[in-house]
């Protein structure tokens, strides 16, 4: 009878701490995920305007351009529809480059530029984020980008700290 | 015509895995003892045709053969050689080619160093490891054949990624393979174990030696991946709750569990079902890691272009694994004896609450890990789990576990007094609980009570060992009994207590560098200093350098404490040639209580002004020596008398398997 009573006690002990912790991961989920959306999306008003998530797209080429503070930098974010400015302070992943795809993290402002806190830019020959892949529209200069994209990389991630 | 041969080798080894997979087992229930002994030569052919195959594509780095794509893809004349050897397992196929030779080497182990054991579960464990390699010796021809040849051949290969020409990748994936792989050993174990429904301590005693060098192998790989990425990303960043980082946590996790579940079934006859699902998942958490980097379903940095059939393939594979061994563990499994019970203050207590912390963990990273794939395939939307949460889970669940870690090697087996338990620990807990508290004055904590958290369980682990040890070596008749006790009867003991040690060593690295580094993104000319934490970095301007197969622009520093100067570091910014991808090359002046670390950015302007990060990481190394700490204690327990037999022999497996490698 004890035994039973003392394995009845790690049952309930165990489910209940099992219980807590997923009630707790998924509370704590809740505040700490970041949603994708395209320049489209953001464009169309779908992004929250409070929350932090993620732009992802094309470097449009030639959109590049360093702050006077030399720190900061804004370049165009495409899905070959439409562009949203990105500004980022800090030093760029290694494999960053205009023409190729990038992930950014961070919250949009009232004035509709995404001011990125994360820059995540990765790539080995073929690699896209998927994300990044389901969302670029088709359009002429969409293969071009691709194939702009495919030069032989690894990977980087930068945080601003 | 040698590639030919490397294809050739390996087809012939699934052949062998084939017969390997299915002869020995047969001959288990048939009593047939030619079958049986059928299962080493297999594994030692096995191992022998995968290290030609191996040896092969080595080769074919070595000449510059372009006529194989994976070669002409990941090779270039103009890198050195050492690099041309380590590119071999620089990308898919060639890392597959190296887990399949390490899983083949991992047999030949097996079969070379378990002369005592029954021939039954020898015969049982071997086949088990052949359905294995037949799974990736498949997967391998069928999706990702590293010997393809391409026509026309390419003058020159397309070199390899810049990120992995560097010493630090020549050697982490083996070690992490070998982690990942050795867990193998311990599901044969298993499911040998299972099939012939025998679970018992000889069981446990048998696989516990070839789980703790599995451990140790995947401990120091994951330090050594940590350590890469801190120095080689050029971000200073030691850790990031990336998807295929924690891949590798995730079996860490509950192979930790493993091995002190085991100690438990050897020594006491209990949680034996429990054991056999630990070893199942660390393996099949193993697979999930391979599938997850292979298959590119979730956005990782480690993350590499694949095609869908790859990802298929390793998911059925992963199906068919975790599935079949779920399924003989569900039929198999209520027939086992519960063995020894417990109280509720009792050793065996302790190391349950270890256990469960430990997979809870684990389970709450595999959450973590794949909520993007769960939230897509719900349609919720396309997410990224941030690493503020796993930081948050870790902080709930560990400091638990480090707080039972305290007590647990204290309590005596099967029933223990909480009074005595009290009496002894009481001045660690009350001096710990002290060191709590002076962390939490001003000066000392950042306002954070994390860093007295931190701290704190690190002085309580520390103490309550030390009192452990004090109160073992009591009864030792004096120095001579103590030093006897340290090289003879109970390295298992000692191997212990360094492991922990090392944990504690962790705690403090972690709780340092997090609340206590400080990281500068800056623009500086050439002639200006910045200060950081006490030491001027006076930048001195970046000139062009040229490296064997790149350019660079090297920056030059003098670090300065005071008045006085302690260092130059000069990072580069290099340019491969083949590519033309930048790469960051940080400079680090490494210290045992602070890293002074200083990348190149970019160049601002034409006046030499550059954008420049200047971080400073106290105590960063405390957790690679953590690492260091738990790998030693793992080859110390390993060393303990009663494995003597077993322990001579692991060890010269894995001497030779690492030799093997090394010579291929």
């Amino acid at each position: 009878m004890k035994a039973r009573k003392k394995r009845l006690l790690f049952v309930v002990l165990g489910i209940a701490g099992v219980g807590a912790a997923a009630a707790m991961a998924l509370s704590a989920l809740r505040s700490n995920i970041a949603y994708f959306f395209s320049p489209s999306q953001v464009m169309a008003k779908e992004a929250p305007a409070d929350h932090v998530f993620r732009l992802g797209g094309l470097v449009e080429s030639g959109t590049l351009q360093r702050q006077p503070d030399g720190l900061t930098l804004t370049f165009l974010v495409t899905d070959n529809a439409e562009k949203v400015k990105v500004s980022y302070t800090g030093i760029l992943p290694d494999l960053f480059s205009e023409g190729r795809g990038v992930v950014t993290k961070g919250k949009l402002g009232p004035d509709g530029v995404f001011y990125a806190e994360e820059v995540l830019a990765k790539h080995d020959e073929e690699y896209m984020p998927p994300e990044v892949a389901a969302t670029l529209k088709p359009h002429a200069d969409a293969a071009a980008a691709l194939e702009a994209a495919q030069t032989p990389v690894g990977a980087a991630q930068v945080t601003a700290q | 015509m040698i590639p030919e041969i490397g294809h050739f080798a390996l087809i012939l080894a699934l052949a062998l895995a084939l017969v390997q997979a299915v002869f020995p087992l047969a001959g288990s229930f048939t009593g047939s003892r030619t079958w049986m002994d059928m299962a080493r030569p297999l594994a030692w052919g096995q191992f022998t045709f995968t290290l030609l195959a191996f040896a092969a594509l080595t080769q074919a780095f070595l000449t510059d053969d372009f006529s194989v794509v994976y070669v002409a893809t990941n090779s270039n004349s103009l890198m050195p050689q050492i690099y041309k050897v380590s590119a071999v397992w620089g990308a898919h196929e060639g890392s597959l080619l190296l887990w399949a030779m390490l899983l083949a080497a991992w047999g030949a182990a097996v079969a070379a160093f378990s002369r005592n054991l029954p021939l039954a579960v020898i015969a049982r464990v071997l086949s088990v490891q052949g359905m294995i390699a037949i799974g990736f010796l498949l997967f391998m021809l069928l999706t990702s054949n590293p010997f393809a040849r391409i026509f026309p051949v390419p003058a020159e290969g397309r070199d390899l990624n810049p990120l992995l020409q560097d010493f630090g990748l020549a050697i982490h994936p083996p070690m992490l393979y070998m982690g990942y792989v050795g867990f193998s050993v311990a599901f044969a174990f298993a499911i040998a174990a299972l099939i012939g429904g025998r679970l018992d301590a000889a069981w446990a005693r048998w696989s516990r030696p070839w789980t703790t060098v599995a451990w140790i192998f995947l401990t120091i790989g994951i330090a050594l991946g940590s350590w890469w990425a801190y120095y080689e990303l050029g971000w200073g960043g030691w850790w990031f709750w990336d998807p295929v980082e924690n891949a590798s946590l995730m079996p860490w996790l509950v192979g930790t569990a493993l091995i002190h579940s085991l100690a438990v079934t050897e020594k006491r006859g209990a949680f034996k079902s429990w054991t056999v699902l630990l070893a199942i998942s660390a393996f099949s958490l193993s697979l999930l890691g391979t599938f997850l980097v292979r298959s590119g379903v979730l956005t990782s940095v480690h993350a590499f272009a694949t095609d869908p059939t790859r990802g298929t393939f390793i998911l059925i594979f992963l199906c068919v694994v975790i599935g079949g061994s779920l399924a003989l563990y569900a039929w198999r499994a209520p027939s086992v004896s519960t063995g020894g019970g417990f109280d509720l203050v009792s050793r065996e207590s302790f190391l349950l609450a270890n256990n469960l912390l430990l997979t809870l963990f684990a389970a709450l990273v595999l959450f973590g890990t794949l909520a993007p794939l769960i939230y897509e395939a719900m349609a919720w939307g396309k997410i990224s789990v941030g690493f503020p949460w796993f930081n948050k889970m870790f902080l709930a669940v560990m400091p638990f576990l480090a707080l039972f870690m305290g007590i647990g090697h204290m309590a005596r087996w099967k029933r223990d007094e909480p009074a005595r338990l009290a009496r002894q620990l009481w001045v660690a807990f009350a001096l710990s609980l002290a060191v709590t508290a002076l962390a939490f004055l001003p000066g000392i904590s950042v306002g954070h009570a994390t860093v007295p958290l931190g701290l704190g369980l690190a002085a309580w682990l520390i103490l309550s060992h030390l009192t452990g040890l004090y109160d073992r070596l009591r009864h030792k008749r004096g120095l001579r009994g103590a030093l006897a006790d340290l090289v003879g009867n109970s390295r298992s003991y000692y191997g212990m207590l360094l492991a922990h040690l090392g944990v504690a060593v962790l705690i403090v690295g972690i709780t340092m560098v997090s609340h206590f580094g400080i990281e500068k993104d800056v623009r500086m000319s050439p002639g200006s200093s910045q200060e950081v934490a006490g030491f001027r970095f006076q930048f001195e301007g970046a000139k062009s350098v040229n490296g064997p197969n790149y350019r660079a622009w090297r920056g030059r520093f003098l670090v300065y404490k005071g008045e006085r100067q302690i260092a130059t570091l000069e990072p580069e910014k290099r340019s491969y040639l083949t590519g033309g991808m930048p790469m960051t090359e940080a400079a680090i002046l490494p210290g045992l209580t602070r890293d002074l670390y200083v990348s190149l950015g970019e160049p601002v302007d034409n006046k030499g002004d550059w954008a420049l990060r200047l971080y400073y990481k106290p105590y960063v190394r405390w957790i690679w020596l953590g690492a260091i700490f738990m790998g030693l204690g793992g080859l110390l327990a390993l060393s303990d008398r009663r494995y003597r037999t077993q322990r001579t022999r692991a060890a010269d497996a894995v001497a030779a398997a690492a030799a093997g490698t090394a010579r291929a």
